[in-house]
């Protein structure tokens, strides 16, 4: 056995029992992270999916390690209006929680969630849901040189954390909001170099089979917490006012 | 630069084998990790035991293929353990919760011990 750590040790996550959100970056709502462990592919309900994102980046001279540097500096800014994503002051950093605030149809008020950075390098960096979260998985946006030209990819390997959030993906259009979300985000890198490309997707359902060991994971639902906590944020508002 | 993933396939019972690892574990390698993994499970394998001592690197692409391999295990209704991890591995392997699948144990003894042990 090899006991030298690996040239890459410091792109890893260092281990956590659960998931530690240091500040609050301004704007964020901060729930359904603090103390949530980890839970990837093989923790969720649903359907294993691997959902792989292609942005050809044509005529423009850039290379994978400022691609990687641009979206990482921009990652805030490249997200849709219905899922906003709050990077600690520290950014894009190994270990690193990033807080999401979420809408979606049908549902009152803002789901409030995050991820934690698994692994940054040059060339990518991959996120990992905490208990809670719509999906329970990884997500790597990476770039790499193919024909001659360099590709902006974003790859996620997740299933449903829960059946209620199964039913949404599956019945409710939760499936497509999620791909529409990754393909604006591409979209916007692309503008961000000059580049008007079309998004590639490619789908593969990894694992069909619905994880009934899992369904008790719906006691972490970050959807069902974040409607139950909304009179408290907007009590919390009013009476902040009221003292201001 | 990057070393090429080469395995090796060594049946050590009727029903289980050995994959033994060299080189490094990214998105690259998922051909030759697949490839070993449907060689590895001919003929009615129960038991694949993954050997990465030779290991030298591996992102989280790579934590990707093994959770995909580890998929194809189950559904074959086999299973996978995994010796000769680096210690930071084992931490890599614990903070993304394969380890809750994959049988970590330490060296090919303990493996073979682990397989010939009803779950």
């Amino acid at each position: 056995m090899n006991d030298k750590p690996p040239d890459n040790a410091a792109s890893w996550a260092k281990l956590v029992d659960t998931l530690n959100v240091d500040a609050t970056p301004d704007g964020a709502i901060n729930l359904n992270v603090q103390g949530k462990r980890v839970s990837g592919p093989l923790q969720g309900f649903g359907q294993l999916w691997q959902k792989t994102y292609k942005l050809r980046l044509r005529n423009v001279e850039t290379t994978p390690v400022d691609v990687i540097r641009l979206w990482k500096e921009k990652l805030p800014e490249l997200m849709p209006s219905n899922s906003r994503f709050y990077p600690s002051i520290t950014g894009v950093k190994p270990g690193e929680v990033i807080l999401i605030n979420a809408t979606m149809p049908g549902v009152p008020g803002t789901i409030s969630t995050g991820v934690i950075i698994l692994y940054a390098d040059d060339e990518a960096f991959t996120v990992m849901t905490p208990e809670g979260h719509p999906e329970s998985g990884f997500n790597t946006f990476s770039a790499y040189t193919a024909d001659g030209m360099v590709v902006a990819q974003i790859q996620s390997l997740a299933r449903a954390n829960d059946p209620i959030y199964e039913f949404g993906f599956r019945f409710l259009g939760g499936s497509n909001q999620q791909e529409e979300i990754w393909h604006h985000v591409l979209t916007q890198l692309g503008e961000k170099l000059g580049v008007a490309g079309q998004v590639e997707m490619e789908k593969v359902c990894v694992d069909g089979r619905l994880q009934w060991s899992r369904a008790k994971n719906i006691w972490h639902n970050a959807m069902i917490r974040s409607t139950l906590h909304l009179p408290v944020r907007l009590a919390q508002k009013v009476s902040g006012r009221r003292t201001a | 630069m990057p070393n090429q993933l080469t395995t090796t396939i060594r049946p050590i019972t009727a029903h289980t084998c050995i994959i033994d690892v060299q080189g490094d574990i990214t998105a690259q390698a998922e051909t030759a990790l697949m490839s070993a993994y449907n060689q590895a499970s001919q003929n009615g394998t129960k038991a694949i035991i993954l050997n990465f001592t030779g290991l030298d690197y591996m992102n989280s692409s790579g934590i990707g293929l093994l959770v995909t391999m580890l998929i194809r295990v189950q559904r074959q209704k086999q299973r996978l353990l995994a010796y000769g991890l680096s210690d930071h591995y084992r931490q890599i392997f614990e903070l993304t919760r394969l380890n809750e699948a994959i049988g970590i144990v330490d060296d090919e003894a303990a493996a073979v011990t682990a397989v010939a042990t009803p779950t």
